[in-house]
């Protein structure tokens, strides 16, 4: 028995963690060695493209372990939850069919050029058969994809760009193989396999930025609590992830944690950040009895929660249903490329009968009046016409990568494009919806004060003490070394410094945010915390403005702190916004005829992103924000706005001058192919010639994101 | 014609070759990272993740 000669191998979990910090080879390198050196690890493995790290474990092994291994070498991470998961990529069933029309292409042409060069008797028809045996297999391989999509719009009535390539591949192919079994002159393999490969190639490309987009997406879902430390009755304290907490549960959830259902406060006084639920800008008291809901992020100290609704029964779920109703507006949307086919199939085909009837009246024979038609379907075949979206679209959306700004579709680009009106949600939009410490505090300190106050901030986990960390690690200030240092949950942290004792704790008088630097000897000193505006927000509406783009604030935050905002960026207001009051908005503003953008953050702005012609989020959005938005830009400046905008326009501009190419590359092709001029020869030429016109035209736009 | 009854064959067995590795990669994930696998050659292997035990 060879099972008792070998110890059985434990079973190894495993564990995907997300990791947006991921940039480089150094942090690859830092993370996969990081996490081997974690007792029970056996393999870690970093995807860079999807920011995300595999990582083989003994079972008994929990994800938070593994957390806090990756964020003492700097480095956040999230589990990735199955709910999570990367959709499936849309480019990877493209790059086979692409693999084999390339290959059938260059073979097929290798034997056409010979055609071409004056092959005749056997060989040509030597070499048709071969092309045949290439090409017929190599054409229902990589013509699947256009089959598939054409047969799907005709069962619904409807017609796309694939139903003429269908119907112009099939019907060339078909003449192709009775030319070359009647040992014709002419075969049209070759053209058939190019403008498979064209297409497919357009295809991929578009398919490959989506899916880059999404990468980068789900790279940045920080904010969703994956799970609580649910308190057994025992006392004991376990990790369980949030699809499997139940209401009646008792979860203890951290100071810096956002809680992961909706519940009531058994013990514990904290403060709530409820800004991603309700755009509500101050902090929330909450002590026991008081209801709290899941995605808001726990301020203080440690409470004790009773779970009241987990999973679809939270406010976050009610929400999620409100943008699944208000997202069908949006999928009505018909595409450029669509609206053009549906002139495009009529015409090309009526065309092609016209010349067979011609040519048949004319008194030419069925065959030479059929072969005419079929090359007027050959030569109009939306070549560079199914370039000329996608590839100034994939061209736009890198340009736009390359400045921060991803782009979750194509399609979102020419809806921006029509864009007049735009709705802004304050907390988190505007402004940067994080407490920032103020300036002139921080600028009276000496040095030695600030590297006491860095050296206390940087042991606590609470929100202000991280806040105070990266402003004060901005100025360039350098850490205090610190003996006996402690934490106490919801005061704050004390420590001894060269023998004296400093502290970093909450004041005594608590209005607004604000945390105290107490160091023995001196006076107290008062830091103020406050939400500022983004950077570059007055000059990207000004920009906005001149783009003919008239703007105005939507929020759910009381009418005080919206009205200072407003006045601030002097735009129009309307405050205490329901997620269902927002919505409303959009649609009375739509009902006006208007286009709208909107520009949110919060999980209470996803009904009003979803129904919006289309809509922006900043990277730091909740999930929900994230998800409905079709651009979410990076870094904290608000200029990717106005520059998102103005990329949309250019890349329309360009879509259209590549409509206008691609027609007139038709203006001149058809009478010849009509005429009964085009040769097999031509008509590879021709297709060529308009594909690569469109596609370096197309390429004007990749400086469209400056 | 006698040339080409070789040259012809040997021209599409080394396209099908090509083609065949292609899906080979394909099916093995190797298109499955192309940013890390690019960043992936500047990791230096040699520097070991655990220090060396003193003898």
């Amino acid at each position: 028995m060879t099972a008792l000669a070998r110890l059985p191998e434990p079973p190894l979990g495993q564990t995907v963690l997300v990791v947006p910090g991921m940039h480089c080879a150094g942090c690859m390198a830092k993370v996969e060695r990081g996490l081997v050196a974690v007792p029970g690890v056996a393999v870690a493995r970093v995807n860079l493209t999807a920011r995300q790290v595999a990582v083989q474990h003994d079972p008994a092994l929990a994800p938070p372990v593994l957390i806090e291994a990756l964020a003492a070498i700097g480095f956040p991470a999230q589990p990735r939850g199955p709910e999570l998961a990367p959709p499936p990529s849309a480019a990877r069933p493209l790059l086979a069919p692409l693999g084999v029309a390339a290959f059938a292409a260059m073979n097929v042409m290798l034997l056409s050029v010979s055609i071409w060069s004056g092959a005749t008797g056997a060989t040509r028809e030597l070499f048709h058969w071969l092309s045949a045996l290439i090409g017929v297999p190599a054409i229902l391989y990589a013509g699947r994809v256009f089959y598939v999509s054409a047969w799907g719009a005709l069962r619904r009535g409807r017609t796309n760009m694939d139903v003429p390539i269908a119907i112009g591949v099939t019907l060339a192919t078909v003449l192709s193989l009775y030319e070359t079994a009647t040992g014709g002159a002419d075969a049209w393999f070759d053209g058939t396999l190019m403008l498979l490969l064209f297409l497919l190639a357009g295809r991929a490309l578009d398919a490959a930025m989506r899916d880059r987009a999404r990468a980068g997406v789900d790279a940045l879902l920080r904010q969703a609590a994956p799970g609580a430390l649910v308190l057994g009755k025992d006392g004991s304290i376990a990790w369980v992830a949030a699809v499997d907490l139940v209401p009646g549960m008792t979860m203890r959830v951290a100071a810096g944690e956002r809680l992961a259902a909706d519940g009531e406060i058994l013990s514990g006084h904290s403060r709530f950040d409820q800004s991603l639920l309700t755009g509500e800008s101050a902090p929330v008291a909450a002590g026991p009895g008081a209801v709290v809901h899941a995605g808001t992020l726990n301020l203080e100290a440690p409470v004790d929660v009773r779970i009241a609704a987990a999973g679809q029964g939270t406010t976050l779920a009610e929400i999620a249903r409100l943008m699944d109703a208000a997202g069908q507006a949006r999928s009505r949307y018909v595409r450029i490329a669509d609206r053009a086919s549906r002139l495009y199939a009529p015409a090309v085909h009526t065309l092609a009968a016209l010349s067979f009837a011609g040519w048949m009246l004319h008194g030419a024979g069925l065959h030479q009046s059929l072969v005419i038609a079929i090359a007027v379907l050959i030569i109009t075949c939306p070549c560079a016409l199914g370039l000329a979206v996608p590839v100034a679209q994939v061209v736009a959306c890198g340009a736009l990568l390359r400045q921060g700004v991803m782009v979750k579709d194509g399609s979102a680009l020419e809806r921006l494009d029509t864009v007049n009106h735009a709705l802004f949600d304050k907390t988190g939009t505007l402004t940067l919806g994080r407490p920032v410490p103020d300036p002139a505090a921080l600028a009276g300190f000496d040095a030695a004060a600030a590297g006491i106050a860095l050296a206390l901030a940087s042991h606590s986990r609470h929100p202000l003490s991280r806040a105070l960390v990266e402003a004060l690690a901005a100025r360039g200030v350098t850490p205090a070394a610190l003996e006996q240092v402690a934490e106490e949950p919801g005061r704050g942290v004390t420590a001894r410094c060269d023998g004296l004792a400093v502290a970093l704790r909450r004041p005594e008088t608590a209005g607004g945010m604000a945390t105290v630097l107490a160091i023995a000897g001196q006076p107290a000193r008062l830091i103020g915390f406050a939400d500022r505006l983004r950077p570059d927000v007055p000059a990207a509406l000004d920009q906005l403005g001149r783009l003919g783009i008239a703007a105005g604030i939507v929020s759910g935050d009381n009418a005080a702190a919206v009205l200072d905002v407003a006045g601030q960026v002097g735009l129009t207001a309307a405050a205490a916004a329901s997620p269902a009051d927002k919505q409303a908005a959009i649609q009375r503003l739509q009902a006006e005829g208007r286009r709208v953008l909107m520009v949110g953050d919060g999980l209470n702005d996803g009904p009003a992103l979803a129904a919006a012609d289309a809509s922006m989020a900043p990277g730091t959005a909740s999930d929900v924000g994230r998800q409905a938005a079709d651009f979410v830009f990076l870094g904290d400046s608000f200029a990717a706005v106005p520059r998102t905008v103005r990329a949309a326009r250019r890349t329309m501009a360009v879509v259209r001058q590549n409509f206008a190419l691609a027609i007139g590359y038709n203006v001149l092709a058809v009478p010849l192919a009509m005429a009964g001029l085009v040769t097999p020869l031509i008509a590879a030429a021709a297709m060529s010639l308009s594909s690569l016109l469109v596609i370096a035209n197309s390429l004007r736009l990749a400086r469209a994101a400056r | 014609m006698t040339g080409l009854a070789l040259l012809i064959p040997l021209a599409l067995m080394m396209g099908l070759i090509g083609l065949v590795a292609f899906f080979w990669a394909l099916r093995n994930g190797q298109f499955e990272d192309c940013d890390g696998a690019a960043a992936r050659i500047l990791i230096e292997d040699d520097q070991p993740s655990v220090p060396p035990v003193q003898p």
